[in-house]
């Protein structure tokens, strides 16, 4: 295969007289590996932030796991961690199991899903496939990620408080978080986690609108919206949804924050605290709830629409053909973005709400299954007829798909009003959005670490060593997370401590066993990557430009880490991305930079 | 012990990992090249095991429907719940069939064109015709499913009749449930939570005249076959979900409003004992809010009994302020064990 096609066109697309970005002015350590403005090192520095918090909230869910399996029996390893205040005698304690399911889900769900997955991958891919030098500014960019870090470390920091950390879960829902003599949990630990999410919505908020500036402003010549990889469409609807979303969220948090401390009563109504009734009165729980799944909802799709751009382009390169129905990708993109701001009542059935406004959730929730199928079946096709390269990241994308349509099609059960009666908040509900949003999102993440690694650390990680963890991964994904249906159609609800206090559920220890076996090989498995992870930023095999043959315009960069990426001009755009094995050339890709032959159709062939 | 052999395995896999990795280095540094780029063998063995994922990962599904699908709930013991059922089932049928037909094209697909070598993909961009069917069946399908679901939903919705069924008060607090059942007059008396104080735990008006005849127990709900209930929920602290599973209803109760749902019931404890030769079954409420710390031990009998049953059960059962009382005062009722069940 010709290699060199793309570095021909470079140097006949050079312009003299932009060389200076090449030669630019010493940086110190700290404003190049700390306080950097630099989309690329941002990127790294989201990345590690996230695996670091990833492998915290796993340890999390591995510790209520053993509880869950072997309920009262202690742990070494759970006192180990925990110590002897949150496990005597390794026995989890109760509000400790509570506080962990909490963190559980507000660090992966955010952390490590939202900021760590779009904050590398957007940071990363934007200013490199839309041909730009960097983000739109590069000081936001810089705060952005110093506010996420500050978030991490408030969020982690409450896991020392006396009190312990938030434990209401992790949509903390008041009453329960808003009156500290609810649970031990909601003291100071639901201050910390407010002033932490606070922060995180600040990152993410000058992170989106970074995204969607550098998106719309800064696309180099030649690059049409609908010649953008579809990685860069995903990112920049993701970036609208968190900038229509996350100020919602703050307004929630915010009203929290008066209701715990100012003594305001927008969510407190007829409570009575210690036997006395509370002053406060006259607001509405419901009220809340709209506002958290205002975001809630759209957050689902900030978290899984990166990871889908992400497979879109993987499964593509290696397929080596185009994504199949490229615009109709956008177009399914853009209606479930828009669709996910309609949908929120549906984690709503079952509070009370008007059960007209319910149907009109249903309505708008199962629409969202429509671009969905369509996205599923695109990337099935994709793979017919393909000459399939078997990465490590190609794994990764095609599990997501996998996961992508088993966890969803169970969606159509819970949007469904009546049939979401049975099992709402069961493990009906924490199969399904596990599988659809947590498993997908971190398979996407995990594919898109695989086949970036070379633009993120300038060497390739280690393929069988890729190939081993994705296979464990994903044997024990299922095997996490299947059973947990059976759980859910038995009527065992989530949240709970051990499910011993019920005899109805004496039947089902068995389930929590296997499933928690699964969780720790997965967890193992992680080692695996981790060591793989850490070992190739340093010694892995140092990478070729353009390693997987890819039309896409950061392989057209040179494996250095350049201020302003392209050492010289920034390069032309002729064509769609997703020229791949086209008829009537000899190479099986053609670089976006290539110009468009007389008389070929661009974009797949709309004559 | 369980201990000892996770922390084993964890420092024999970064043994093995780490000597792995150096026979990776190694095994490279002697052909040369581009070793982390996948070969063809790579891509037949991994191609290969996508099969192999999709036969075992069928049949660990079947062995789960095998081994836990007796274990779920049984039979819907209410007049709703039966077409719930019906309706989940036939929902199930169709996203299983979806399920399994996108899993075989997916992974076989996986298999079958792992990339040769010699060969090379077709340029297949799109398709009109294709994108216009999946488009269009999903729609149809769906477009079903919400018509029945929907119906079903405003069936169950429909606020009950309180003249012709029973009505009865299910208030909830960290972590506990208190029955209310209306009394004579079927009408429930006025409440407010500043007057809870003392035994009047539901803050009852004793001015309202309706609350007088009204009964209050403690943990322990009892219903009568083949009547419509209607129930009302308040809670007194924070959020809670009444969820009956084997009745297929639920319903939060939330601080600051009352909340209904109704259902029939249409099997009794006893009958559902005989059903599933289980001497010890019991129908229960349990909390399914994350409510606090003993959230996962928060729950509620219930006892389904003949209407003859309830009604003798019932009158047993002392009123809030009887009009005969010679003291005048409240009365909670703690159900007594021998009651239970029958």
């Amino acid at each position: 295969m010709s290699m060199d096609i793309h570095a021909t066109h470079d140097h006949n697309d050079a312009h003299a007289g932009h060389h200076d970005h090449e030669h630019h002015h010493e940086e110190s350590f700290v404003s190049k590996y700390v306080f950097s403005m630099d989309h690329k090192t941002i990127s790294r520095q989201f990345l590690v932030t996230a695996v670091i918090m990833a492998v915290i909230g796993m340890m999390m869910s591995v510790i209520f796991r053993l509880q869950l399996a072997w309920p009262h029996e202690g742990f070494a390893l759970t006192n180990f961690l925990l110590g002897d205040k949150w496990a005597p005698k390794g026995v989890l304690d109760p509000n400790m199991y509570m506080a962990l399911v909490t963190l559980h889900g507000t660090i992966m769900v955010f952390m490590v899903l939202t900021g760590g997955l779009s904050g590398t991958f957007s940071n990363l891919l934007i200013p490199y496939q839309v041909g730009a030098r960097d983000m739109a500014s590069g000081f936001l960019n810089m705060l952005s990620y110093w506010f996420f870090f500050a978030s991490s470390l408030v969020m982690l920091l409450s896991c020392f408080l006396e009190t312990g950390p938030a434990s209401g879960g992790w949509t903390v829902y008041p009453p329960l978080s808003a009156v500290a003599e609810f649970m031990p949990g909601s003291g100071l630990g639901m201050t910390f986690w407010l002033v932490s999410m606070s922060l995180f919505i600040v990152s993410s908020l000058l992170g989106g609108l970074n995204y969607i500036i550098t998106v719309i402003n800064f696309r180099t010549k030649g690059m049409s919206m609908t010649r953008l990889p579809l990685t860069v469409w995903a990112f920049f609807i993701t970036a609208i949804l968190g900038v229509l979303s996350f100020p919602v969220l703050f307004s929630a948090a915010l009203l929290l924050i008066f209701d715990r401390s100012f003594g305001t009563s927008f969510y407190l109504s007829d409570i009575i605290v210690n036997g006395a009734p509370l002053e406060q009165t006259g607001g509405s729980p419901i009220l809340y709830q709209h506002l958290f799944w205002f975001l809630g909802h759209p957050e689902v799709y900030i978290i899984l629409l990166p990871a889908l751009g992400l497979a879109s382009e993987i499964i593509s390169v290696n397929s080596r053909k185009p994504i199949f129905g490229y615009r109709a990708m956008i177009g399914s993109m853009l209606a479930i973005g828009f669709l996910s701001f309609i949908v929120w009542g549906h984690h709503m059935f079952i509070t009370g709400m008007n059960p007209f406004l319910g149907s009109v959730f249903v309505f708008t929730t199962l629409l969202i299954a429509i671009p969905s199928a369509v996205k599923a079946f695109n990337y099935i096709t994709t793979l017919w007829k393909g000459n399939i390269q078997f990465t490590p990241a190609m794994l990764f994308a095609v599990g997501l798909v996998s996961t992508f349509i088993s966890g969803g099609v169970t969606g159509i059960i819970l949007a469904d009003s009546a049939l979401d009666i049975p099992v709402h908040d069961t493990y009906f509900v924490v199969a399904h959005f596990h599988i659809v949003m947590g498993l997908s999102a971190i398979l996407g993440m995990l594919g898109g670490v695989y086949h970036w690694f070379p633009k993120l650390f300038l060497r390739k990680m280690n393929k069988t060593m890729g190939y081993i963890h994705f296979w464990i991964t994903f044997v024990c994904a299922y095997g996490v997370f299947f059973p947990m249906h059976f759980l859910g159609l038995a009527g065992v609800p989530r949240r709970y401590y051990t499910n011993s206090e019920m005899p109805m559920f004496d039947n089902l220890m068995d389930i929590n066993v296997l499933i928690t076996c699964f969780a720790i090989l997965a967890a193992l498995g992680q080692l695996l990557f981790l060591f793989n992870f850490f070992y190739s930023i340093f010694r892995g095999e140092k990478s070729e430009q353009n390693p997987y043959n890819s039309n896409t315009l950061e392989w057209t960069t040179p494996m250095a880490h350049t201020h302003g990426n392209w050492p010289g001009a920034l390069p032309v755009v002729h064509r769609w991305p997703y020229d791949y094995s086209k008829p009537g050339e000899e190479a099986d890709f053609i670089p976006q930079t290539v110009p468009l032959r007389p008389g070929e159709v661009d974009g797949g062939g709309h004559h | 012990m369980v201990q000892l052999l996770i922390y084993l395995a964890i420092v024999l896999l970064i043994v093995a990992v780490s000597q792995l990795a150096r026979v990776f280095e190694l095994a490279s540094a002697l052909k040369g090249g581009l070793k982390n780029k996948p070969t063809e063998k790579d891509n037949r063995v991994n191609g290969r095991l996508w099969m192999v994922y999709l036969i075992s990962f069928f049949a660990f599904i079947i062995w789960q429907f095998i081994n836990y699908g007796p274990r779920t709930l049984p039979e819907a013991a209410s007049e709703s719940g039966v077409k719930l059922d019906w309706l989940f089932n036939f929902n199930m049928v169709i996203i299983f069939i979806v399920f399994v037909i996108t899993h075989i094209l997916l992974f076989f697909f996986a298999f079958k064109y792992y990339g040769r070598d010699k060969n090379r993909a077709t340029f297949f961009p799109h398709n009109n015709k294709l994108e216009l069917i999946w488009t269009s069946v999903p729609a149809a399908v769906l477009a079903v499913i919400i018509f029945l679901g929907l119906k079903l939903w405003s069936e169950i919705t429909t606020p009950a009749n309180d003249k012709t069924s029973e009505v009865i008060e299910i208030y909830t607090k960290q972590f506990d449930f208190t029955i209310r059942y209306a009394g004579t007059d079927n009408t429930l008396g006025k409440a407010n939570y500043k007057l809870v104080q003392g035994a009047n735990v539901l803050g009852l008006d004793s001015a309202d005249a309706n609350g007088h005849d009204d009964k209050i127990v403690k943990g322990e709900l009892h219903l009568p076959k083949n009547k419509e209930i209607s129930f009302k929920i308040r809670s007194q602290d924070v959020i809670h979900s009444v969820y009956f599973p084997y009745h297929r209803a639920q319903m939060n109760s939330v601080p600051g409003m009352t909340t209904m749902i109704h259902f029939k019931p249409t099997i009794t404890t006893a009958e559902m004992r005989k059903k599933l030769k289980d001497d010890k079954f019991d129908y229960y409420i349990l909390c399914n809010k994350i409510c606090g710390t003993s959230h996962y031990a928060m729950k509620c009998l219930v006892v389904v009994d003949t209407p003859e049953e309830y009604a003798a059960w019932l009158k047993k059962q002392p009123e809030f302020m009887p009009s005969t009382a010679v003291t005048g005062g409240t009365a909670i009722a703690e159900p007594k064990k021998d009651e239970k069940g029958m």
